[in-house]
């Protein structure tokens, strides 16, 4: 393949490398998410000091119990969802599972090792194993974890001896096609295995979000809990049914440009319609004073945040939250009210969350997030009051009409509407507000679609593509965002042409872009290209974007 | 008119088919693709009483063992509770006892007691037998029915061949109820709330039109069982 690297910014775009935030689409003052990156947080995952990385993991204070001595009701037992006693009850009445378990420790190797080459296993683009530090395993991406407690047996060897006997970290393995990552986090160990172009750091994110949908499902002072009370614990009991959640995630993790950039999609909206949206929730929750956030999003993208003073949501909290939603089912039956923790927001505990689709004809759902357990009914008699506003203020149909794609929307067809015929996809990230817009918005269905495909297989495929989809275009831009982030010698600007396509990708203080042009493209052509993009997504921010950060 | 509110939870264990119930009776909507229940769903139903109005509030519990310690949230405040097991899950029928003994030393104010063993589709699997289960609601004071919520959808759908004569009719004792005489003149919701709400005499309204949803059609012995009535 000719394939020319050129890491050096060209000169015509120098100038523009720190334009002022006014010239950088999206940017915005203040925002509701909060921007640090997480690719920062992921190097000192990545620290090889132990000591260092369980600091990490043990102090932090409850922003949740903040809160509520600042509205002023006693901190109960939000934190914690179990007494010990009930994990004690609990496990005694289980004995199925660790049952189980102790069968599996007794035939060694013979069967499982045949089970290593069973069609559920081999063949895999990435596996993802995760276990307790004890060796127990608790999930696998494919096949049975049941049957995998001699790999689970191995991994936990590896990882004990090099930090044992090394007082090091076991990171990385690499064979010729394939690495396997580690990543050991509190009582947990997760592993990667991954013939993928994703990179080690990648990897490691993904592996740090399936540990948040842990922590997400049962807060960190549980899970540090109960492994201190019992080592030996099988965490599976407590995870039943949130295996989906975690099968989920990982599927998000591939497909969605969201993860790669830690971002944020909104789903564009016209700007009136939104500002209405917002002021229903305000004019309607302000006096309610336990409610931290009110979320409303539909199809992985959000159209509203309104929020405490003072908080802000982590983009890696709303994709958890994204994945909850898009997992449950059961939230298009009826109102529910679950407890859920956001790691990034506070890992301790639990705030409790009235869940609801905002009308039988609207996919839209509300969320609503506080510190008191007992608030289920003003939440709903909320709930219903925003309902009827957006009907009455029609906003209900701007939101399906931007979830149907339809034809008139500007933001529904950007590559047309902006009619640069050498571009083929884009994905544009605004650094201050960490909101992301691409060329090809993924769509609720295909994504139900991918979940299907990845039932069938998950399978490594040596299939010639025809068209790119923008899956295809996201996979393709990995490395080129792994280049960018890298942490010794991170690129600014890589342009890269061969036979197939072009691809830009550039990072200034603003905003990060990356563009794939036709095969053989002049970088003078792309620099005209990328300012006519640019200039459009500026002057569409307002819709594609959510330009202000309200609070209650 | 009187207008009595009724708090009821539903309890069991994961799969058993509470949410598939609860669905079926309040009959807002129909679903083959009922998935498990996160936290706790929220259903509301008015039913209309000789001499009063209830306003029934239905908490549908989750049954994943994350969601156990919510539990007292939902109990706290209830009128009654409906404990729910599958007929060919044994497990899930002790569950129901863990349930019991956790609601009788937790409980705040008196609680009305309902037993459902659900699946009775199934009968061919079986696993708790109908007498056990019946003595043992009778040792609560608790009436026990057997119901299928699939059945009942199938019934609704208009037909479904082969699958009556279904076992199970035996709830002896002395929380019996007779099949679906009894069961259409007290749906043990209507049952529950109206012990609840202290009107243990009031009859039900079958007909006219006053119940305005869809009643449980609970224990319907032959699939060709008359739909329950509905507004
Ligand atoms: N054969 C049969 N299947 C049933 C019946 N009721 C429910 N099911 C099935 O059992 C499964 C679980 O039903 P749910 O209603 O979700 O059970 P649940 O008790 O609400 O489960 P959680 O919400 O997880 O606690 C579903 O696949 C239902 O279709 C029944 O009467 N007969
Ligand atoms: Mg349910």
């Amino acid at each position: 393949m000719a394939s020319t690297s050129k890491d050096s910014l060209p000169s015509h775009l120098t100038h523009q490398e720190n334009i002022d935030d006014d010239l950088v689409p999206g940017a915005c003052p203040e925002s509701i998410l909060n921007p640090t990156d997480s690719f920062e947080e992921i190097e000192t995952e990545m620290s090889t000091d132990p000591e260092q990385r369980h600091a990490k993991l043990t102090t932090k204070s409850s922003t949740i119990s903040e809160i509520q001595s600042e509205i002023g009701e006693p901190s109960k037992d939000m934190k914690t969802a179990k007494s010990s006693d009930d994990l004690k009850e609990g496990m005694a009445s289980s004995p199925s599972s660790s049952n189980i378990t102790e069968q599996n420790g007794d035939d060694v190797d013979t069967d499982k090792d045949e089970y290593l080459q069973s069609p559920e296993l081999v063949n895999k683009e990435k596996h993802v194993f995760i276990l307790s530090s004890a060796g127990k395993p608790i999930y696998s991406r494919y096949g049975n974890e049941d049957k995998l407690a001699g790999l689970c047996g191995v991994i936990q060897a590896l990882v004990s001896v090099v930090e044992d006997h090394d007082q090091d970290i076991l990171r990385s393995i690499c064979t010729k096609d394939c690495k396997a990552v580690f990543l050991v986090k509190g009582p947990l160990i997760l592993v990667a295995v991954s013939k993928s172009n994703e990179s080690e750091t990648q990897l490691v994110m993904q592996l740090t979000y399936a540990f948040n949908q842990i922590v997400s499902v049962l807060t960190l002072t549980q899970l540090n809990r109960i492994f201190e009370q019992r080592r030996n614990y099988d965490l599976r009991r407590l995870l039943a049914g949130a295996e989906r959640l975690i099968d989920n995630l990982l599927i998000f993790m591939e497909k969605d440009p969201a993860f790669l950039l830690g971002a944020v999609r909104c789903l564009p909206l016209p700007e009136k319609a939104r500002e209405n949206i917002t002021n229903a929730i305000i004019s309607t929750c302000n006096k309610i004073r336990d409610l931290v956030f009110a979320i409303l999003i539909a199809g992985n993208q959000l159209i509203t945040l309104v929020r405490m003073k003072k908080y802000t949501l982590h983009p890696s909290d709303i994709h958890l939250l994204f994945n909850l939603v898009r997992s449950s089912e059961s939230f298009k039956t009826a109102e529910s009210w679950t407890p859920v923790c956001l790691p990034k927001f506070d890992a301790t505990g639990f705030l409790h969350g009235h869940v609801s689709y905002i009308s039988e004809d609207c996919q839209a759902c509300l969320l609503l997030l506080t510190v008191q357990r007992d608030a289920f009914y003003p939440l709903s008699q909320a709930k219903h009051t925003i309902a009827e506003k957006l009907e009455k203020m029609k906003c209900i149909g701007a939101i399906n009409d931007a979830l149907n794609r339809s034809k008139d929307l500007p933001t529904t067809n950007p590559l047309k509407h902006i009619g640069i015929p050498i571009i083929r996809h884009f994905m544009y990230k605004c650094k201050s507000t960490a909101q992301l817009f691409t060329s090809d918005p993924i769509s609720l269905d295909r994504l139900q679609d991918y979940r299907i495909m990845h039932k069938e297989g998950g399978d490594i495929t040596v299939k010639k593509i025809e068209k790119l989809s923008d899956i295809d275009y996201v996979k393709n831009y990995r490395k080129f965002c792994n280049q960018i982030h890298c942490a010794t010698v991170p690129a600014k600007f890589i342009f890269r042409s061969n036979c197939e396509n072009t691809i830009l990708a550039w990072i200034t203080n603003g905003f990060e872009l990356y563009v794939t042009f036709d095969a053989l493209v002049e970088k003078e052509q792309t620099k005209k290209a990328v300012d006519h993009l640019l200039q459009w997504i500026k002057r569409e921010e307002n819709r594609i974007f959510i330009m202000n950060a309200p609070t209650f | 008119m009187k207008v009595i509110e009724a708090k009821i939870v539903v309890l069991g264990s994961q799969g058993v088919g509470k949410t598939s119930l609860v669905v079926r009776y309040i009959g807002k909507m129909f679903s083959r693709h009922i998935s498990p229940t996160i936290g706790a769903s929220f259903f509301t139903c008015n039913i209309n009483l000789a001499e009063a109005r209830v306003k029934l509030q239905v908490w549908d519990t989750a049954g994943q063992e994350r969601f156990r310690s919510m539990a007292p949230m939902y109990y706290r405040n209830a009128n009654a509770a409906l404990l729910v097991f599958d007929i060919t899950c044994r497990a899930s029928f002790a569950a129901v006892k863990g349930w019991v003994k956790e609601l009788q030393s937790n409980a705040a104010g008196p609680l009305v007691l309902a037993l459902v063993g659900n699946k009775a589709d199934l009968a061919a699997a079986r696993a708790v037998p109908a007498t056990d289960a019946a003595r043992y609601a009778a040792a609560l004071g608790a009436p026990y029915t057997e119901t299928s919520a699939l059945r009942s959808a199938a019934s609704r759908r208009g037909g479904c061949g082969g699958c009556g004569g279904v076992g199970g009719r035996g709830a002896r004792g002395a929380a019996r109820l007779e099949p679906a005489h009894a069961a259409r003149r007290h749906p043990a919701p209507a049952l529950l709330l109206a012990a609840a709400a202290g009107a243990a005499g009031a009859e039900v309204s079958a007909g006219g039109g006053r119940v305005e949803l869809p009643a449980w059609s609970l224990h319907t012995p032959r699939a060709d069982t008359p739909r329950p009535l509905c507004c």
